[in-house]
């Protein structure tokens, strides 16, 4: 588990990189942790592998403080840094076999792990040439494999699918869901919206040091973009003149062929607003939920933050 | 401890690995030991040749010992690239975060990388020394002993430590090659003049004096692993922005320490000046210690052995008298000759250079300018003895009287140095290098300003007004 209260951290004593950060990640969860380059993603992650110390707050990680016991938390995290951290003249297997003997596992144990890891990334084949000539994705494979070298309980993985082949990011994807299936706790810094919206269970917006929102995907869609909305389309020019809508939803806009409707609560409003529009006669071909993405919510909130007008 | 050599050795182990598989540095290095000992090995042909020819037994004396010097110090040169390499180039590839994650322990890190650092670069010394050495043995020169050679070789590994451990402290402040490269200079000259005393030493001392830079340099080394080890720090490692300059935060840094929370000059004297003096006790006590020491070790020293240099009969000493009566004579017109502002920027200038040596040293040459300007204090009140005057009655009015100032401001000015010093070697967690600088800087201007230059300047009045009085008084028979 993952917990922080106000955690912040302070360079040079006149700039906060990390102000007041208060998160939550609970075991066989996974949180994505976006903002822009230089929000503070990458001190909050050094901080919570007891890297950088705290200036105001506190952190728990895998159930020991951040302050008092860095060599735990570090023993019992996994991290992929934003830069892969290969040594580029040692081989894939050298490098494993490296970081198992830094994290004290048993012979035995660092050759089964780095055996299976290799195999798992599909670079077992490469394991006996130099990181170097390795391709950028490869490079990866093998940083997140030695991330995982040591089986942690919590990951914090910075990137972890950047630079690689759409097949090698579903492999990543599919190893960090696995991942949440065993109860670990993970926690993603990326770009990579869509991949978060995919992977994670909460989200949370950092900008400039502060954390601007946090929760479920959901929650951010409904607190930054409103109720959901949904489309009622027809086959034909339709009038719906004034249509007695149910409590609870609101028109938001129209058109000659479709009308879009704001409902607070769709398990139960939307029957009675669908039961509304054939009570019209409406011609109605589809009533279906207007997608939106974290896209939106995450250029919106940023655009907020900045001041300036979000065009959607 | 099996645990922390496995660790250490660990890290090592793959510097090793990394080291020698980087033609750049092996190549570069295996040419440079197997060629250069023949070079040299011609060369020193040459200066035997001509030497006979024209004469110079006493560099054609100490030739060998300078040539093994020199070939010991060229591969160390590549303690820097590897240091270098080992601490900013993992830093700037970024291959550092994985391992400052891990549970390693900072120490370890450190120390697996020194090892290497100086292991590499002092193998492949000693081996050029052997080659050099084999080549020479069949030339018709005067080939050192084991224990000449011993010192050599003892010297160029404390090269090869106070080298790399300099290199570190280089590495802690850079973020990039590119930044280390350039601070690098900061080792390079200084250990180019620190060899060329050596050469003096070697060329001017006898064999023992070589002890006093090996012991010299090991200390300064000393204090740089030290100093290394307590700034090889995560925290400070992945700091932001470490290679730029700052200036609002170092004026605000030093500013801040300097004045306290004192508001008036009045409540700058009254609050902070004497906290400054209560932290300067411990360093006060050594000084005075090693002052004391000095002072009366020179002393004891002249009394008993310049007598068996310098002719004391009684006419020689009657010379001495009148020579010293002729000097005391123009006392009057010291005044003249040098103006009390003239003596005090001079004796201010001289506790900024024990500062400023200090810096460079840890402390250790600020230190070994003091202890010298003492024991030539007790060497003169050892001379005045030895010429029939009461050394007592000579230094209670010739020295005590300005000195009850000067010697103070000299004290304290030395132990507020010998303190930035040992600020700079101490582990202090919440603090990078460049604010324990700050603030150590910023203490001792605090004791400089508030009463060095104070007692400077007074001492500088009583040193031209008062004291020539006050001899012509307790020597009216000059």
């Amino acid at each position: 588990m993952i917990e922080t209260n106000d955690l912040s951290k302070q360079f040079n004593n006149d700039f906060w990189a990390v102000d007041g950060v208060n998160l939550c990640v609970e075991p066989g969860k996974i949180l994505a942790l976006l903002g822009q380059n230089g929000a503070g993603k990458t001190t909050t992650v050094r901080m919570l592998t007891a890297l950088l110390k705290p200036t105001r707050g506190w952190a728990r990680v895998a159930g020991y403080d951040v302050t008092k016991n860095p060599q735990a938390i570090r023993a019992n995290v996994g991290v992929l840094t934003e830069q892969h951290g290969l040594y580029m003249r040692m081989t894939g297997e050298e490098y494993l076999e490296f970081f198992g003997k830094v994290y004290e596992l048993t012979p035995r144990a660092r050759k089964a792990r780095s055996d299976y890891l290799l195999q798992y990334f599909g670079i077992a084949e490469a394991a006996q040439r130099r990181c170097g000539e390795y391709s950028k994705g490869m490079k990866q494979k093998l940083a997140l494999a030695r991330a995982l070298m040591h089986d942690p309980s919590v990951l914090l993985l910075d990137e972890p699918t950047s630079a690689m082949d759409p097949e090698s990011s579903r492999l990543v994807r599919d190893e960090i869901a696995r991942l949440r299936s065993s109860q670990r706790t993970i926690i993603i810094c990326t770009h990579n919206l869509a991949e978060a919206e995919a992977l994670a269970d909460s989200i949370a917006i950092i900008y400039r040091g502060k954390i601007l929102l946090n929760g479920t995907l959901d929650e951010l869609k409904h607190v930054v973009l409103g109720p959901v909305e949904y489309e009622a389309r027809f086959a034909h020019s339709f009038d719906a003149g004034d249509l007695n809508l149910p409590n609870g939803v609101t028109l938001a806009s129209r058109s000659a062929d479709s009308m879009r409707f704001r409902v607070e609560a769709p398990q139960a409003v939307n029957p009675l607003l669908v039961h509304a529009l054939a009570s019209r006669n409406a011609p109605l071909v589809s009533f279906q939920e207007v997608p939106r993405k974290l896209e939106q919510v995450y250029l919106k909130t940023m655009a907020e933050a900045q001041g300036v007008t979000y065009a959607a | 401890m099996r645990h922390n050599l496995s660790s250490i050795w660990m890290v090592a182990q793959r510097e090793f690995t990394d080291q020698f598989r980087d033609w750049r540095i092996v190549v570069p290095m295996f040419l440079l030991v197997t060629l250069f000992p023949f070079i040299a090995d011609d060369t020193t042909r040459q200066a035997v040749s001509f030497m006979n020819r024209f004469g110079g037994s006493l560099i054609l004396d100490n030739l060998i010992p300078f040539v093994v010097l020199v070939i010991g110090f060229f591969p160390l040169s590549f303690t820097l690239v590897v240091a270098l390499e080992s601490f900013v180039g993992e830093k700037e590839r970024g291959t550092i975060e994985p391992l400052l994650s891990s549970p390693m322990e900072d120490r370890h890190m450190y120390l697996g990388k020194l090892l290497v650092g100086i292991t590499t670069p002092l193998v492949f010394s000693f081996i050029s020394i052997g080659i050099y050495l084999i080549l020479v043995a069949r030339r018709d020169v005067a080939f050192p002993g084991p224990y000449m050679l011993t010192l050599i070789l003892l010297l160029t590994f404390a090269h090869a430590v106070l080298m790399v451990s300099s290199a570190i402290v280089i590495s802690v402040q850079a973020t990039t090659i590119r930044a280390a490269n350039l601070l690098a200079s900061f080792v390079v000259v200084p250990v180019a003049f620190l060899l060329q005393g050596e050469t003096i030493l070697i060329f001017w001392g006898n064999e023992d004096v070589l002890w006093y830079a090996i012991i010299g340099v090991t200390l300064l080394a000393t204090l740089l692993v030290r100093l290394g080890l307590s700034h090889f720090r995560r925290e400070y490692l992945l700091g932001r922005e470490i290679d730029t300059i700052n200036l609002k935060w170092i004026a605000r840094t030093f500013s801040g320490r300097f004045k306290g929370d004192a508001t008036s000059i009045r409540e700058w004297y009254r609050k902070e000046v004497p906290i400054s003096l209560r932290e300067l006790r411990q360093p006060l006590i050594i000084v005075i210690g090693l002052g004391l020491t000095a002072g009366i070790v020179s002393y004891l020293w002249v009394v008993k052995n310049v007598p068996a240099y310098v002719d004391l009969s009684p006419d020689r000493i009657g010379e001495f008298r009148t020579f010293i009566a002729d000097n005391l004579n123009n006392l009057d017109s010291l005044g003249r000759q040098l103006p009390a502002p003239a003596l005090f920027f001079h004796n201010a200038r001289t506790t900024v250079a024990f500062l400023l040596l200090g810096l460079v040293s840890f402390g250790t040459l600020g230190l070994t300018l003091f202890i010298g300007n003492i024991a030539l204090v007790g060497g003169v009140m050892g001379a005045a003895q030895l010429v029939g005057y009461s050394p007592l009655l000579a230094f209670g009015a010739g020295i005590l009287p300005h000195g009850i100032f000067e010697l103070s401001a000299i004290f304290l000015a030395t132990a507020a140095m010998l303190k930035v010093g040992a600020q700079l070697v101490t582990p202090q967690p919440d603090k990078g290098l460049g604010e324990i600088f700050l603030i150590a800087l910023a203490d001792w201007f605090r004791v400089f300003v508030g009463i060095v230059v104070p007692f400077l300047a007074i001492a500088a009045v009583i040193e031209i007004y008062l004291t020539p009085v006050l001899i012509k008084l307790a020597f009216p028979y000059l």
